[in-house]
């Protein structure tokens, strides 16, 4: 047991875990921010993808230790003031969810994608950066529309240089 | 996952002594394999020691066509490398299709070659590159450094701390990922330059990466896509599994390498 | 069509919680005390089980309780069942082995439970549970059906002899062969239909928890149909009776079927709750998932296809064997029977048909519905074998369809199905036109120049949703009725919450039903809630799936609005001094018709609540229950036209469009209804191309047990799909709706296989289509 300290959603938070704590599970069960899923056990669904220092990454599968110093932003924490962030948004005008189980992931994905590509995506750059991220019920197509469509409405939001 | 202990190393020399305290400890880079490994209960370190805030093992520089990379460096970052963009395309093209954008953000060079999977793309491109591992006694040669499945040259607490190589004339790399897992279910990494041709196997040998000699004549001789057409591809030595057999493989192995010259 | 109404594109209502992070799953909960489980399982796929010692694991730091099945049935519990009887030929009721929740005696696939480890942590418990030590005798064990049944096999079940549970048969069997005798033509297949897992991204989880002081167990679960799981584990589980259980399925990540059946862990953490006092949760990993979580299809198939001079489909006979796993899931009979053979008429006008089938226990996961439940497996093989006999003919396969199709309606197939409305020549019409089939042979000598072969692949398909009946299903087997239920309470402000039995795991319904109750009282979705998924909140339901919620769950509502809006035309009425047949209700207002008088739907709502002046004899409120049980089946068809192009240097399938003409009757959000056939089509196509549970033949070890073996379709695998929706309302309910749910995973096997045999000019190859196989396939050809 030591005490993990990091900032969530802009916020700094500490709290004591085993070693072995995945990132995952530091947020679900330490901190309540269950909207971080777990759907498989072999880095490959991507429904527990969250920004650690502004880049997306599958927090099933770092610790919490590793984690611990950094800026974490969650689900939680992407929409501000009761408004849907554009990704958000452009998900729910496109139907690009049904169960919402692999959601959260998606739009933690959807986020960074256009962060690193801006307008530029198209449709089959979606569909590959999407490699990390399984969802049973879509069929993609909707996700993939919200993805153009939330890149479309973000246009000048790519960061300039990484 | 069995209970573990962290540690965060700050320096090499940090990291050294870190690692001779502990009882059973592993080196953890972006920990892609090693924390997916843990989980699964298929390994059990003691303690772990963290490489990641190792600054002095991260980033790529390019001098004239020597390339060094970092061991500490992400695929994302070998990816987005102008500069290496600039003199070898291939390996960042190789970088940018290596797992999935997140698995990009965390995985390493380091730990990618220091793991030595079968199926992982890198020690293809190092094979072909001929590229030298250094660590932070020595350095190796790629050719001495991939040993076998999941084996390599280092000693116990010997840590990676780059790779550098000549940038060759022309390089390039196609795989054919599998279906399921997405790694590569045969990769091929081909290299022209003044060392000659180089065509380096990932994902088909059950001994690991290897070169084709075969491969490597036909090309010598003429550098193109269709040199490869004549060339036998023994399956005798390739992996079979579910998704694909050795026959397969071998097919794979001609058809990635046509396709390898063609990108280069 | 208003805004809100039907037909109306409504974006979602429970979009926002999914979003923003604030759906709540059965893993995000937690209660006071709560401690976490974790399940010893069989390592073998065959075993008799000589002693488990649990000393060691009792002994660990954290650890509240080790329990096995003898404290189990000691304690009661019973065992699992099947609920739906199937007779074989011979009239011999269906063979049914035991299922203990926790195996002690013997074990019969591997990830069978053995024990339940209750810890502080999911990680002590999982430490423990690897220090049970159960010593097994191994059995040698046999997982493929056709295998199982042969003398000298491994014996799964004293119960069923050869494993066999059952030989049924539906049809003529004389006059199918009379047409096979006479007939001109004959194509001949051996199918099989690969076992897959469903894989909703949400693994199963439950959370048990028992309150001493009441008496009273509240269960937490992953399912799609919460009051079936509450009556089967009164009923037959002997957990505990129906008020002393309450069972709660919040926002579940996915069912596809697999979300229907009760499971040993729901009951064995409800049971461990009594025994240690505290709330038990167990939430399933994806190994343990395709372990464990019931798999689909696995059929073993011979079809003989009978066709007269003129190219008219005289005959069928099919011949199949089905696994059904180590034990009867609850389903799992009616799949490979009711829900299969009833449908091998397909969309053809066939005189004679005769269908066999064997079910056989092999030391696998069970097998039950899985999307389309038995639907796929029957167009799978129609459609395949009409393609097939297409080539054999030389003739054009839709030609040789459209020579087939139905085309008056009702019409009645020899095997028991009534299609009550239909027009396939309007979807084949309709799929023809937008995916350019006449410029097919242009494109695939453009793609020849550039190396790749290039096929084109259709299938029709019908199905058959909307159950069911319940006096026929009841006559058919089934252990329960099939009709939906709905509580429509009109609030005195004039909101209004719908309690329905449908439940929502995807689907959408607290929109969809929302549109209904906008559309019939005007008032706006906002005010309408929709109310799910928890036994101590709404009135017995049925559940989700086989396409119903719709026509059967949305038809009840119906039947509930009928009743409000009748109480609140008479109060209306009252009220306005008018004649109740005058009152019509617009944009949520009562008013009289032909006049200026009118009143706001919440003043008619004020006015049953306050009661100060109602018709006399008159009830105070307004809300009206419903249940409501369909006629007949529902009949959704299509047809879908798929084209790939082939890399015959890899093998590698790349399909480059897809076109899917849909007949589902009339929609309501027709934005839900095209998301849920581009989920069906995905994992139909992933059922073709990538995916495929296999077991080690050898000692019966699930060799693709996560992701990194099996091959979940992925973005880059897919297209975009092409829908077009064609119209004949459904006859048989209130609303014309027939399901959409199912039918994309349904009709695209067929039309994927026939377009990559098309592509390769080799007709043997089986699903799924890997890149190896079709590799093989394609050098075969040369």
């Amino acid at each position: 047991m030591a005490k993990v300290k990091m900032t969530v959603n802009g916020r700094q938070v500490g709290s004591e875990c085993d070693d072995r704590t995945l990132l995952v599970h530091f947020l679900r069960e330490n901190l309540g921010l269950t909207g971080t899923h777990v759907g498989c056990d072999t880095s490959q669904c991507g429904t527990c993808v969250v920004h650690m220092d502004g880049r997306s990454v599958k927090s099933c599968s770092i610790l919490a230790a590793q984690a611990a110093g950094s800026d974490i932003v969650t689900i939680e924490g992407l929409a501000s003031g009761g408004e849907l962030h554009p990704v958000q948004a452009a998900f729910k005008a496109n139907h690009g969810l049904q169960c919402g189980f692999c959601t959260p992931g998606m739009v933690m994905t959807s986020v960074d994608m256009i962060r690193r590509h801006g307008a530029a995506l198209d449709e089959a750059t979606v569909r590959a950066e999407l490699e990390g991220n399984i969802c049973r019920c879509t069929g993609y197509h909707n996700i993939v529309q919200s993805v153009l469509a939330a890149a479309a409405e973000m246009g000048g939001a790519k960061e300039a240089a990484e | 996952m069995y209970a573990t202990h962290y540690h965060r190393a700050s320096s090499v020399q940090d990291a050294l002594s870190l690692k001779s305290a502990a009882e059973d400890s592993r080196y953890l880079s972006g920990g892609m394999t090693l924390i997916a490994t843990m989980k699964q209960r298929l390994a059990a370190p003691t303690d772990l020691v963290d490489l990641r805030h190792v600054e002095a093992m991260k980033g790529v520089t390019v001098a004239g066509r020597t390339v060094r990379i970092g061991a500490g460096t992400t695929h994302y970052d070998v990816a987005s490398s102008a500069a290496l963009a600039g003199v070898c395309p291939a390996i960042c093209a190789l970088a940018s299709h290596i797992g999935d954008p997140h698995v990009r953000h965390m995985g390493t060079i380091g730990g990618s070659i220091a793991n030595n999977d079968p199926a992982a793309d890198y020690p293809s491109a190092l094979l072909a590159l001929d590229a030298v591992i250094v660590t932070d006694r020595r350095e190796i040669g790629a050719a001495d450094f991939f040993t076998g499945l999941f084996e390599t040259a280092l000693v116990e607490d010997e840590i990676v701390t780059a790779v550098t190589f000549e940038a060759p004339e022309k390089a390039g790399y196609a795989k054919f990922p599998n279906p399921a897992s997405r790694y590569a279910m045969t990769g091929v990494f081909v290299t022209k330059g003044a060392g000659g041709v180089r065509v380096a196997v990932t994902g088909a040998g059950s001994d690991g990466v290897f070169r084709h000699a075969g491969l490597e004549q036909a090309l010598s001789a003429r550098w193109s896509p269709d040199a490869v057409a004549g060339v036998a591809v023994d399956p005798s030595n390739l992996m079979a599994d579910l998704h694909a057999s050795a026959d397969y493989r071998a097919n794979l192995v001609k058809v990635m390498t046509k396709r390898a010259v063609a990108a280069a | 069509m208003g805004v809100e109404g039907i037909g109306a594109r409504v974006a979602r209502k429970e979009d926002k919680r999914f979003l923003t992070g604030k759906g709540r799953y059965t893993d995000d909960m937690t209660v006071p005390g709560m401690k976490y489980a974790f399940f010893v399982r069989s390592a073998y796929a065959h075993a008799r089980i000589l002693s488990i010692d649990t000393a060691a694991a009792e002994a660990m730091p954290g650890i509240i309780a080790v329990l096995g099945g003898k404290q189990l049935q000691a304690d009661g519990i019973g065992n699992l069942i099947c609920g739906w009887m199937i007779h074989s030929k011979d009239g011999s009721p269906m063979k049914m082995g035991a299922w203990r929740p926790l195996a002690h005696e013997t074990v019969r696939y591997v990830g069978d439970a053995i024990a339940i480890v209750v810890a502080d942590s999911l990680s002590e418990a999982r430490d423990a549970a690897e220090a049970v030590v159960v010593e097994y005798e191994v059995l040698s064990a046999v997982t493929q059906a056709s295998l199982a049944l042969a003398d000298g096999q491994p014996q799964i079940h004293p119960e069923a002899a050869n494993n066999i549970i059952f030989d049924w048969q539906l049809g003529d069997g004389d006059a199918t062969d009379a047409a096979l005798a006479r007939a001109a033509h004959v194509t001949e297949m051996k199918i099989v239909n690969n076992r897959l897992s469903p894989n909703p991204m949400e693994p199963r989880a439950t959370l048990g928890i028992y309150d001493d002081a009441e008496d009273h167990y509240t269960c937490y679960t992953t399912s799609q149909n919460p009051h079936v799981a509450r009556l089967v584990m009164s009923a037959f589980y002997n957990v505990a009776p129906e008020n002393k259980l309450r069972v709660i399925a919040p926002d579940v990540g996915g069912g596809f079927g697999s979300k229907i059946y009760i499971y040993p862990e729901e009951i064995v953490c409800l049971w461990a709750s009594k025994k240690t006092g505290v709330p038990v949760k167990w939430t399933s990993d994806r190994t343990e998932a395709f372990l464990t979580d019931a798999h689909g299809r696995d059929h073993e198939t011979t079809v003989k296809m009978a066709f007269d001079a003129d190219h008219r489909i005289i005959g069928l006979k099919v011949d199949t064997i089905a696994n059904i796993g180590a034990y009867m899931s609850l389903f799992s009979s009616a799949t490979p029977t009711y829900l299969y053979a009833t449908l091998l008429s397909g969309q053809y006008d066939i005189p004679a048909i005769h269908a066999n089938v064997r079910a056989v226990y092999t030391n696998t996961a069970p097998v039950d519905a899985y999307r389309g439940a038995g639907r796929p497996e029957a167009t799978y093989v129609m459609e395949r074998t009409i393609e097939t006999a297409a080539r054999e003919l030389g003739v054009s396969p839709v030609e040789l369809r459209r020579k087939n199709f139905i085309r008056s309606f009702p019409h009645q197939t020899p095997v028991i199905m009534n299609y009550d409305a239909g027009d396939f020549d309007a979807s084949l019409d309709a799929a023809l036109a937008a995916s350019d089939y006449a410029g097919f042979p242009a494109r695939k000598a453009a793609a020849a120049a550039r190396g790749m072969k290039r096929g084109i692949g259709m299938s029709c398909y019908i199905e058959a949703c909307g159950i069911a009946p319940s006096a026929a299903v009841g006559s058919l087997g089934a252990g329960v009725g099939l009709w939906e239920s709905a509580e429509v309470r009109v609030n005195a402000v004039g909101t209004i919450e719908v309690l329905t039995g449908s439940h929502s795991h995807g689907q959408g319904h607290e929109t969809t039903f929302a549109q209904l109750i906008a559309d019939r009282f005007g008032v706006p979705m906002d005010n309408v809630n929709i109310v799910h998924g928890d036994t101590d909140k709404v009135q017995m339901g049925m559940g989700t799936y086989g396409s119903r919620s719709g026509a059967v769950g949305m038809s009840a509502i119906v039947k509930a609005l009928d009743k409000v809006e009748a109480k609140a035309k008479k109060i209306a009425a009252h009220l306005m001094e008018a004649d109740e047949s005058d009152i019509v209700i617009e944009n949520g207002e009562l008013k009289v018709a032909g006049t200026d008088k009118t009143l706001p739907w919440f003043q008619v709502a004020l006015a049953a609540y306050t009661a100060h002046n109602l018709p006399s004899g008159m009830e105070p409120g307004l809300k009206e229950t419903a249940f409501y049980d369909p006629s007949n089946f529902t009949f959704p068809a299509g047809c879908y036209i798929c084209e790939v192009e082939v890399d015959p240097e890899t093998g590698k399938t790349q399909i480059v469009q897809f076109v899917a003409a849909d007949d589902f009757g009339n929609i309501i959000n027709p934005m839900i209804v095209e998301g849920q056939v581009h989920g069906g089509i995905a994992q139909g196509i992933g059922q073709a191309l990538l995916e495929a549970v296999h077991y080690d033949p050898a000692n019966g070890q699930l060799i693709t047990a996560s992701y990194m073996d099996y091959a979940m379709p992925r973005a880059d695998d897919l297209p975009s799909f092409q829908l077009s929706h064609q119209t004949t309302p459904c006859p048989s309910n209130p609303l014309g709706i027939k399901g959409c749910g199912e039918a994309g995973a349904i009709g695209s096997p067929p039309a994927l296989i026939n377009a990559i045999t098309d592509a390769i000019g080799n007709n043997d190859l089986s699903m799924p289509a890997t890149p190896q196989k079709v590799w093989l396939a394609a050098n075969v050809a040369h």
